[in-house]
């Protein structure tokens, strides 16, 4: 073919008009027809639709944690300049104390100076998820009171900071988990099902036994080897996680690496991995997609059983498994095991919500017209 | 009274918030022992039509507005759930197109015809295996006492289909709906498969309702025509009167649209773009734990041929003659063992990003529309992608017109290039195909039955298309099908491939008037002769 189509050819039999139309856009991103109708189908199951909004809002709410619950006031004014102890650091002597560490704001001495020279704004809650609350009427575990709105556990310590910072971090830990899960069971499973053969023989082999480790006793014997922290948790845990999205991923590679476009496409000389990424990909997305929310709940059980069991965060890490245990330990301080079921039951109810509305969205059954599915 | 009494009939399909009017006031009757078809191109509610008359449609998202069904007298819409067990299957029959997914892959043979039996006739399992013999033997399967024990896919296509057919006739219907019963076969076979059902007719006095999009089918065996586009029937009336004197434009239109002409001969002197020399693809049979190579399937064994510039060579044969096979072997999307020159420079051996320059010069269209678009992807980013991967085009903008150039050349409006494949039609979708070819200025195209998926009156649209463009841009293709009338209208010169090997080979007005091997002359007759004898 000469040049002519990309030079001469500048009469073409359309007035070659290159505005886009007017598309459908979500949160700016241009989406398909095909995305708009999975949007709907997500709305139209309200329980799920519900659900997730109740946890994006609980999710949101439990974010500025340190702002909403702390031992530390937001606002401190003192001789006329401001302070924010939540931000910074500041050592007892500015406020006119004796030690050079940093003031301890719920001493009653150190108040007593502040509000003497000025005035202190405190969180809603006016404990850390560690402090120790000495002024407690009562001996820990305290029953609930004006002061600890759900009690303290048996250290003295508020449970609603304690359940704030838990659900944060079992949220996060689920979606970091998830997330690093989810990209290395895509990667290895779109390897070996693009490229079937002897990879994906050995993977499968590999998988097979590794699969078959006993991962509660690995976990309990590194525990005692490693000092558990967020990070080494979450590394140990994502050795064992992975494996749950492979098959789902090869299947769809499988199935799809001799479809035409797939070969048009190397017709064309694109190279392997941009064939994966552009063209089979987005198409193993759906299943995957629908196994995410469900993922994620078992993130968030395997974190609360490993605390529960004690070889999860180290204390006084805010823990939901850890609380949990307290409430088995503490049965005449019922506040303690309830207030923790609640949270995680709902919490859990809602992740599995929100993965039933995610199934139906992608459902092909509801996606699809019947004009689509065959002649009409 | 007739057999089938369909009066007016409607069907609308309920999509989300907006309905769909697939058929629009359609009636037909057929009587006892008489053929009717129902013609239309995808989309005209031929299926949808035949699907109601057993009440098969999803209900209840498609429902009928208006319309009454009278078989034998009885009303079947919206008759008791029991009334119409007892009359699908055994009274009315069904064939459909695609005898593999038709038939249970975990079944054998025996069991699904006998299954019919003992449902419908309650007989006892050794009645019921004699009468699946007997109906076998009916249906011409070879063998047919050991296929009893054998599963859907150890049998062939045609063979699935007489089996589809046997299990039809089972209960012996007054009515036999065939929808598309010979699409998915070769030519060859479908003209056996037409001549079975022909004969069955006859010996059952049962009447047939062919719904079929192909009008040699049509003038071969059918006593009455009802011609259908658009969920209504245009045209109605014996076969013969249509064929010879069609009176609406759609039905006229429908009879021109089979690709005419012929391609003139070939110029002896032109380049050879293309060479192979005893090009051979084998694939090993291995067997055991140690997976020994027991054997080869010689898909394509020892295959020299010339593709010169400007002109076409035609390769064809039936299913499993290595045809795709060879297509994918010369542009090295799979191996492939004897030499390969491209533009005088060999190309087999070469790694693979040695090849991807060359790329750019030999593409392929693909035969399904539907299954080589990405449907992930708009339409500007499909073809755009080759211009990427070659870093053709500068900027963004750049492409943008060169995509939009492209789509004006293969009659697509470029405002339409930001939208999905779905939402267009497969002529459409294939014009999308050939321009992710065409944008690459190639030499050579390689067209995988680029038509076979098509209507007909889209197919000589397609044709009229890749004629255009080889005049204007002295184009090389290699055109793959199994279709002789396609081939005819465009090759210069022609391979006929049975098994791995050319059995024949020559210019194709010469192979057409003078076919040397048998092969050729029954492809020939299956094609041609068809439409004109009886």
């Amino acid at each position: 073919m000469s040049e002519a189509i990309q030079t001469e050819k500048t009469e073409p039999r359309f007035a070659s008009i290159l505005v886009p139309e007017a598309e459908d856009r979500l949160l700016g991103m241009r989406i398909s027809k095909l995305a708009r109708r999975r949007l709907e189908n997500f709305k139209a199951n309200r329980r799920g639709y519900w659900s997730l909004w109740i946890f994006l809002a609980l999710f949101g709410f439990s974010l500025p944690a340190e702002f909403i619950a702390n031992d530390r006031p937001l606002l401190v004014s003192y001789k006329g300049s401001l302070y924010f102890p939540i931000l910074k650091a500041y050592p007892e002597t500015v406020f006119g104390g004796d030690f050079e560490t940093e003031a301890e704001y719920r001493d009653a001495f150190v108040i007593e100076m502040i509000q003497k020279e000025g005035w202190m704004l405190w969180p809603l809650v006016p404990y850390r998820y560690d402090t120790v609350n000495y002024n407690s009427k009562e001996p820990a575990p305290a029953h609930p009171s004006w002061d600890n709105w759900l009690g303290t556990d048996d250290q003295a310590r508020d449970v609603v900071s304690r359940l704030l910072y838990g659900f944060r971090l079992s949220v996060i830990f689920a979606l970091i988990l998830t997330l690093f899960s989810s990209v290395v069971g895509i990667a290895a499973g779109a390897v070996q099902g693009y490229f079937g053969g002897w990879i994906d023989l050995i993977f499968q082999r590999f998988i097979e036994i590794w699969a078959g480790l006993p991962t509660l006793f690995i976990l309990i014997i590194l525990s005692s080897v490693i000092y558990p922290t967020f990070w080494s948790l979450l590394l140990i845990m994502m050795c064992f996680s992975w494996m749950r999205l492979v098959g789902v991923v090869r299947a769809e590679f499988l199935r799809a690496r001799n479809f035409d476009f797939v070969r048009a496409a190397r017709a064309l000389g694109v190279n392997d991995v941009t064939i994966m990424w552009r063209h089979v990909l987005p198409n193993a997305m759906v299943a995957t997609l629908t196994y995410l929310p469900f993922v994620l709940v078992g993130a968030v059980t395997i974190l609360t059983s490993l605390d529960f069991l004690g070889f999860g965060m180290p204390p006084p890490a805010p823990s939901l498994g850890e609380l949990l245990n307290q409430g088995k330990r503490n049965l005449q301080a019922p506040w303690l095991g309830l207030s923790g079921f609640f949270v995680l039951a709902v919490l859990m109810s809602l992740l599995v919500f929100v993965g039933e509305a995610v199934r139906d969205a992608f459902d092909v059954r509801k996606t699809l017209s019947p004009t689509e599915g065959g002649e009409a | 009274m007739s057999l089938l009494q369909v009066e007016n009939l409607g069907v609308r399909f309920h999509i989300e918030n907006h309905t769909v009017e697939a058929v629009r006031g359609v009636s037909f009757h057929i009587e006892k022992g008489e053929t009717v078809a129902l013609v239309g191109e995808s989309g005209s509610g031929k299926s949808v039509s035949a699907l109601s008359v057993v009440q098969l449609l999803p209900y209840p998202r498609a429902s009928h507005p208006h319309g009454s069904i009278l078989f034998d007298g009885e009303e079947m819409i919206g008759a008791s759930a029991d009334h119409l067990r007892k009359i699908r299957g055994a009274r009315i029959s069904m064939v459909f197109q695609e005898p593999m997914t038709s038939l249970n892959p975990l079944h054998t043979i025996e069991k699904q015809i006998a299954e019919v039996l003992m449902l419908h006739r309650g007989l006892s399992r050794e009645a019921a295996r004699a009468r699946a013999l007997d109906l076998l033997h009916k249906v011409h399967l070879p063998d047919p006492e050991t296929r009893l024990k054998s599963y859907p896919h150890q049998l062939s296509g045609g063979q699935r289909q007489r089996v589809m057919i046997a299990m039809a006739l089972a209960n012996e219907p007054d009515l036999l709906i065939a929808d598309e019963p010979t699409t998915a076969l070769d030519v060859t076979i479908q003209a056996e498969i037409l001549k079975l059902l022909q004969e069955l007719q006859d010996e059952f006095r049962m009447a047939i309702l062919l719904i079929t999009h192909d009008l040699t089918i049509v003038r071969h065996v059918s006593d009455r025509v009802y011609v259908m586009t658009e969920g209504l029937v245009v045209e109605e009336g014996n076969t013969e009167a249509i064929f010879s004197n069609p009176q609406h434009d759609y039905t006229k239109k429908l009879l021109n649209a089979e690709p005419k002409g012929q391609a003139p001969a070939l110029d002896e002197t032109a380049t050879a773009i293309i060479t192979t020399n005893d090009l051979k693809v084998w694939f090993p049979i291995q067997r055991g734990f140690l997976r020994k190579t027991v054997g080869h399937v010689k898909a394509v064994d020892g295959i020299s041929l010339q593709v010169r510039e400007g002109y076409t060579l035609g390769v064809v044969g039936e299913s499993g003659s290595g045809k795709t096979t060879l297509g994918m072997a010369i542009l090295r999307l799979i191996g492939s063992n004897g030499a390969i020159h491209f533009n005088g420079q060999a190309i087999q051996g070469l790694k693979s990003n040695e090849v991807r320059p060359l790329r750019r010069e030999m593409q392929i269209v693909f035969q399904d529309p539907f299954g080589s678009l990405s449907p992930r992807l708009s339409v500007f980013h499909i073809i755009e992608e080759g211009l990427l991967v070659h870093h053709i085009g500068e900027t963004y903008d750049d492409r943008r017109q060169m995509v939009a150039n492209i789509m004006a050349e293969v009659d697509l409006d470029p405002v339409m290039m930001d939208r999905f494949p779905h939402e267009f039609s497969g002529g459409q979708r294939q014009r999308i195909a050939i321009a992710r070819a065409m944008i690459l200025q190639p030499k050579f195209v390689v067209l995988d039955e680029p038509t076979s998926a098509l209507d007909m009156t889209v197919q000589s649209q397609i044709i009229d298309l890749l004629r255009r463009l080889q005049r204007d841009y002295g184009l090389a293709y290699l055109f793959i099908s199994h279709d002789l009338r396609v081939v005819r209208a465009l090759s210069n010169e022609l391979i006929v491939m049975k098994d791995g090997v050319v059995v024949e080979q020559g210019m194709t007005k010469d192979v057409f008037e003078n076919p040397q091997t048998e092969y050729t002359k029954a492809l020939i007759a299956a094609a041609f002769d068809v439409a004109v004898a009886e």
